[in-house]
């Protein structure tokens, strides 16, 4: 399949199905008790610092490994499967003094490892095409959040430079051959604006457009992101793009996330993919819900209607992910709604001008 | 319906304010921030900003403001219009900006090329768009261009750049109008009509305008503008002007505006030949000083308190009620301080506690009280945003929190906003739910909140049984925190006899007045008093309520027959009754200004818990001080009600031909006296008489049937549409002190109102005391002939009343005013009662009632006897669960 055909059929699926992605990455390197040397390969042997922690590598130093979590989450009956790339931007690896060559090289066999995976699931099981999403996470800094607190002004980036990091990690994926993006646990709303607009300025530049799945965080029971925005707010700030799907994953586990993922369902007029956490951490950071918990929540959300993609985030493991895949199937999609054209703008609160 | 407009703030704009261009110039951006700040509580919806500035580097301006605006929750909720003549200072701006903004503007002024350019950037980063009526050529000022560049803008944007047309908003250009140039004479209507056909012509299109612009000819003459921006916007909006850049909270209402003027305006606005020949321009600039406001001679300050060091300035503007500083003075406290947590608990606590014991030791009084609240509140305000950055600072640690309300079907607030900005000042965190509150809202929120006491008031009597309706409620939903009760009409004896018994589990307390609610809520919050406080109370009503019972053995009623036998005697048959100048009713709406002279001040310095008569309480040896200085508030605020129409008057009155059977004044449709329009019902005195003392019922003062062509009148008057909206604005403000002194006013003006209208029925609509002279004193002192009893008050305490009134008045309909499920009038400043002329009529209290006259007016009014209790349950000399019971 080409490109093209494969995002026809990712569109098609979504329309008969609920769509699975897959579940989280840190646990399942967690449990492979890498050392230093696993994370350094032979290519950074005399890189200066720990390299250890930095997952992103992995996809360089330990492809094996990437390839077979893939695998594993397709074998569980997920239909989208994420690039290790979430913190694969200049701006995210300086914390590991990485060179925007190395960043890059980490975005391009990233999406080479899941484009193979998903290839050979394709080929095996042409009646449920794979696909693989390229991952754009989150950075340790922030556009709208003050980094110093005596001077709620100070930024310690530009909009300009964080753009620059993550069209350099959007073109890398792209080339790579990923078949849609996917901007997640989004807690600036302008960070996010700024990866928006790599994307959509790469087009200009002949890159095929590629669906968008943006994938905001509400991170307490306020109800808004870190960055102050409501749900509606943070939907008419983003939704310029027309993104394929919109979404919320990460900080909350479905008990907590569901009236969000409920607004959105209710405003938004697209898809809507949710992957909330194996519920919240316990005193020791970890995460106790059981894989058959999350699917029951999860298939509550299926039957009421309010969503088109389901996966799981923190804590969730290929287990959790057959059982949500086994819950909802056969159960129709979310219509999204047919909405009156309005003026629609936001600040931290929506504003509508009908 | 009128359609929807949206404001939009100016006064972030260098170009249209001085006052920002300053700040900003001189890099005051804190300050900056405030003027957003404004803008938003005064009801902007969308803030635009702008740094179009010579003297600026606009970009780098725009982007810290945008980056500090950004930290600034209670501004940064809305969203942001980015203004800018300067492409890059616009996208400097989209770049701080994370919600969905509004880009002010772009056009065609320097081709399609670059339109097409700087639109699709704008749909990158995802806002939507103004654009001006400019095209190569120049920009549009008649209809016809303005509506031919538009539609040529439209489509390029929805067919060549694929921008959504809700997103699309076009500026037709508002230019100034009577500039004296006869080319700009159409201006206006030029902009309003090309308005109304962009919006027929380009649909989803929103159509914007710099509104200020229109009355550019009258800088200086504010009064003036702001006419012309309310009649220009009244038109516009009507042709489909969906927003505008307006100074949101400073616009007349346009059928307040003087009708001369708005006349006058309006033939500008829109161009209008006058019938007299008279050029319109010439005649509004004749016009125009006249409605100049002065300003008023500035006083002198002693500003000595400034040299002292920091925490004793805030110590004296707490004290003092002076915001002036305090921005100022709580920041150097703050940079002073290890963390802004600290400022709070610190000096101003310290200053607080200052207010508190000055208070306590009665040397300062509740006016003074709330205004050191609002001096606190603003200081809180400044270091919020420092304490949010700080993140891990915490919730700074309230005393305790209570929720207060006004219980359902009363509308009354006053006094509970004073006791809710008094416990604010003692470090309590009040949630307050505002007026007509239904007892599940109340307990559900005291759950959500985790309040830990609830505190009710009322002013009206049937709200007496709501309340122990709550108490109840509270008892069955299992609460046991403190109630506390409070009101007009609430007193330590109902709370002892009829509340405390419905809600055992938790204590309840009964609180005098403000000056009362802190010691009260200290104590019931104390470890180690709370136990002593609670048990002292319950047998106090245990005490109570056993003087209560023998009190009701003691009270000798007499039958209402033998009560009836010695109704008041008069001699119908010497008298002949005045006939009103008119039957049938008529409506007034006086200006406050007429009303203002009939201001009784007594009544609002008691409103304020400053007991005394005015004018001898200004010159008090106690009070005389704190009286002085509310009144001079009272006044200035006065001044501006009238000025600025905050409010209007509306009131009707009405005459019928009446004579009584029984207790009951029958009310004719006309002299035949044939037609009833209903029975008006009275209560008589009951109580044992002496010998040639009579028990009087209201009936009595009108002739009964058979001996005379007798009248009755009846009025409702109100002075509250307006009050609610300026409340809040004051509340939504911080200013508590002004919102309570709004409320305060508007009840004295209603009340004035009634006053004027009584005195105006004695010498003219009646006119039975046509030489009475205009003395208020003497009105005050009621030396006139005639009463206006309302329902509800001791000469006839059934609320129920006034529904008749009500229905014989057309109130509704001709004053706007409603009545609650329990006979509140709303607005809450509000006043009605029935006229009686006979020069017997006297003001008198029923009394408590006995078993018979409630029966007998059950059956009159055709209520069941249970209905009748309850509604009369205050006045009841009997209880009437203890016959249930027997």
């Amino acid at each position: 399949m080409t490109r093209a055909e494969r995002i026809e059929a990712l569109k098609a699926a979504a329309k008969e199905r609920i769509l699975i992605l897959d579940g989280s990455w840190g646990v399942m390197i967690q449990r492979r008790g890498l050392d230093e040397a696993d994370f350094r390969g032979d290519r950074f042997t005399e890189h200066n610092g720990q390299m250890k922690g930095n997952n992103d590598i992995l996809c360089i130093t330990r492809p094996d490994i990437i390839a077979d979590l893939h695998d594993q989450y397709y074998a569980a009956g997920a239909d989208i499967s994420e690039t290790n790339t979430f913190s694969a931007t200049t701006i995210a690896q300086e914390d590991y003094k990485l060179d925007a060559q190395a960043v890059r090289d980490i975005n391009l066999q990233g999406a080479r490892l899941a484009r193979e995976a998903a290839d050979r699931w394709t080929a095996k099981e042409p009646h449920k095409p794979r696909f693989a999403a390229g991952s754009i996470g989150p950075l340790n800094v922030m556009l709208s959040m003050s980094s110093d607190v005596n001077d709620p002004g100070a930024r310690r980036v530009t909009f300009d430079q964080v753009y620059e990091a993550y069209r350099q990690q959007v073109a890398a994926l792209h080339e790579g051959g990923v078949d849609l993006f996917l901007i997640e646990t989004i807690t600036d709303t302008l960070n996010c604006k700024a990866a928006l607009k790599a994307i959509k300025d790469l087009e200009d530049e002949g890159y095929e457009p590629l669906p968008i799945w943006i994938s905001g965080t509400i991170t307490d029971r306020s109800g808004r992101t870190l960055s102050g925005q409501t749900v509606e707010a943070f939907w008419n700030s983003v939704k310029h793009v027309k993104p394929f799907a919109i979404g919320f994953n990460c900080a909350l586990g479905a008990d907590l996330m569901r009236p969000h993922i409920a607004e959105l369902a209710r405003i938004a007029d697209t898809l809507v993919g949710a992957y909330p956490n194996a519920g919240l951490p316990n005193a020791m950071g970890q995460y106790d819900e059981e894989p058959h918990e999350t699917s029951h929540m999860l298939h509550e959300w299926a039957k009421d209607g309010l969503v088109n993609l389901l996966g799981g985030c923190c804590g969730t493991t290929p287990d959790h992910i057959r059982h949500v895949a086994d819950e909802v199937r056969g159960i129709a999609p979310r219509q999204p709604p047919e909405r009156a054209k309005a003026l629609r703008l936001a600040g931290l609160e929506p504003f509508e001008l009908a | 319906m009128r359609p929807t407009f949206v404001n939009i703030g100016e006064r972030t704009n260098v170009t249209g304010s001085a006052k920002f261009k300053k700040l900003i110039v001189e890099g005051q951006y804190g300050e900056a921030l405030s003027v957003a700040r404004q803008q938003v509580e005064a009801g902007a919806q969308v803030i635009d900003i702008n740094m179009d500035e010579g003297l600026l580097d606009s970009q780098a301006a725009m982007t810290t403001y945008l980056n500090l605006l950004a930290a600034e929750p209670d501004i940064a909720r809305v969203p942001i219009m980015i203004d800018s003549s300067k492409w890059e200072v616009i996208e400097a701006g989209l770049k701080c900006v994370q919600g969905k903004t509004i880009v002010n503007s772009i056009s065609l002024k320097e081709g399609e090329a670059k339109f097409i350019e700087q639109a699709t950037l704008c749909l990158r980063y995802g806002a939507a768009v103004v654009v001006m009526a400019f095209d190569e050529v120049g920009q549009a000022d008649t209809e016809a261009r303005k509506v031919e560049i538009c539609e040529r803008a439209y489509n390029v944007l929805v067919d060549k750049v694929g921008f959504p047309a809700e997103d699309i908003i076009f500026d037709p250009n508002i230019f100034a109008v009577a500039t004296g140039i006869e080319e700009h004479a159409n201006y206006a209507v030029d902009f309003i009509e090309a308005t109304r056909r962009i919006k027929q012509l380009l649909p989803y299109a929103r159509v914007s305008g710099g509104v200020s612009n229109v009355s550019f000819s009258f800088r200086g003459n504010e009064p003036v503008r702001r006419a012309i921006h309310s009649v220009f916007l009244y038109h516009a909006i009507n042709a489909g002007m969906d927003m505008g850049i307006v100074n949101a909270g400073d616009l007349p209402v346009y059928d307040d505006i003087d009708p001369e003027l708005r006349e006058a305006v309006e033939d500008v606005i829109l161009n209008r030949a006058r019938a007299d020949g008279a050029d319109p321009t010439e005649r509004l600039v004749d016009m125009a000083p006249r409605y100049k406001g002065e300003k008023g001679a500035a006083k002198v300050v002693d500003l000595a308190w400034r040299n002292a060091p920091v925490g004793e300035r805030l110590t004296h503007a707490l004290v003092n009620g002076i915001t002036e500083f305090i921005d100022a003075d709580t920041e150097e406290a703050r940079l002073q301080a290890e963390r802004p947590l600290h400022v709070i608990e610190g000096p101003l606590m310290d200053g607080m506690n200052v207010v508190g014991d000055l208070f306590g030791a009665g040397k300062m009084f509740l006016p003074q009280v709330v205004k050191s609240a609002r001096v606190m509140k603003q200081a809180v305000a400044w270091l919020m945003p420092f304490m949010e950055a700080e993140k891990e600072g915490g919730a700074r640690q309230s005393a305790g929190k209570v929720l207060m309300a006004t219980v359902k079907g009363d509308v009354h607030d006053i006094g509970k906003n004073i006791v809710g900005v008094v416990l604010q000042c003692n470090n309590y965190e009040v949630v307050d739910l505002g007026v007509m509150v239904p007892a599940d809202r109340i307990l559900d929120e005291a759950r959500a909140h985790k309040v830990d006491m609830i505190g009710l008031s009322g002013l009206i009597t049937p709200s007496l049984d709501e309340m122990v309706f709550v108490a109840s409620e509270m008892e069955r939903q299992g609460f046991d925190i403190p109630l506390l009760i409070g009101g007009a009409t609430t007193s330590r004896t109902h709370t002892a006899v009829k509340i405390e018994p419905a809600y055992r589990r938790g204590p309840t307390t009964y609180v005098l007045d403000a000056s009362r609610a802190v010691g009260v809520v200290s104590n019931l919050l104390s470890p180690t008093e709370k136990d002593r406080v609670m048990a002292e109370t319950r047998d106090e009503y245990v005490r109570i309520r056993e003087q209560f019972a023998r009190g009701q053995e003691v009270k000798v009623r007499t039958s209402i027959a033998d009560a009836r036998a010695k109704k008041l005697d008069v001699d119908w048959a010497g008298y002949t009754p005045p006939k009103p100048s008119f039957t049938g009713l008529r409506t007034f709406e006086p200006s406050l200004d007429e009303l203002v002279p009939f201001i009784d001040w007594s009544p609002f310095f008691a409103s304020w818990e400053l007991i005394g008569s005015y004018p001898q309480i200004l010159e008090d040896d106690v009070v005389g001080e704190a009286a002085t200085d509310l009144y001079r508030d009272a006044r200035a605020m006065l001044d501006k009600i009238t000025a600025e129409k905050w409010f209007t008057a509306k009131g009707v009155a009405g005459f019928w031909p009446a004579n009584t059977v029984g207790d009951d004044v029958v009310v004719y449709a006309d002299e035949t006296r044939t037609t009833e329009l209903g029975r008006l019902h009275t209560l008589r005195q009951q109580m044992a008489k002496s010998e040639g003392k009579a028990n009087v019922a209201l009936s009595d003062f009108v002739a009964p049937v058979g001996s005379g062509s007798d009248y009755i009148g009846g009025f409702a008057v109100t002075a509250g549409h307006g009050e609610d909206e300026m409340v809040a604005k004051f509340k939504a403000a911080g200013d508590d002190y002004s919102a309570i002194m709004a409320s305060a006013l508007a009840d004295r003006l209603a009340e004035a109102f009634a006053e004027w209208l009584h005195y105006k029925t004695r010498v003219e609509l009646w006119g039975y005391a046509s030489e009475e002279p205009a003395d208020v004193e003497q009105m005050i002192a009621e030396k006139y002939q005639g009463i206006r009893p309302a329902a509800g008050y001791p000469a006839q305490p059934d609320h129920t009343e006034k529904e008749l009134l009500f229905k014989l008045l057309e109130a509704e309909a001709r004053t706007g005013m409603q009545l609650t499920e329990s006979f509140a009038m709303m607005p809450g400043a509000a006043v009605s009662g029935l006229y009686f002329s006979h020069p017997q009529a006297h003001y008198f209290g029923v009394g408590k009632i006995d078993r018979d006259q409630v029966e007998d007016y059950a059956r009159r009014k055709g209520w069941e006897i249970a209905k009748a209790e309850r509604w009369l349950s205050p006045i009841l000399n009997y209880d009437p669960n203890a016959r249930a019971a027997a």
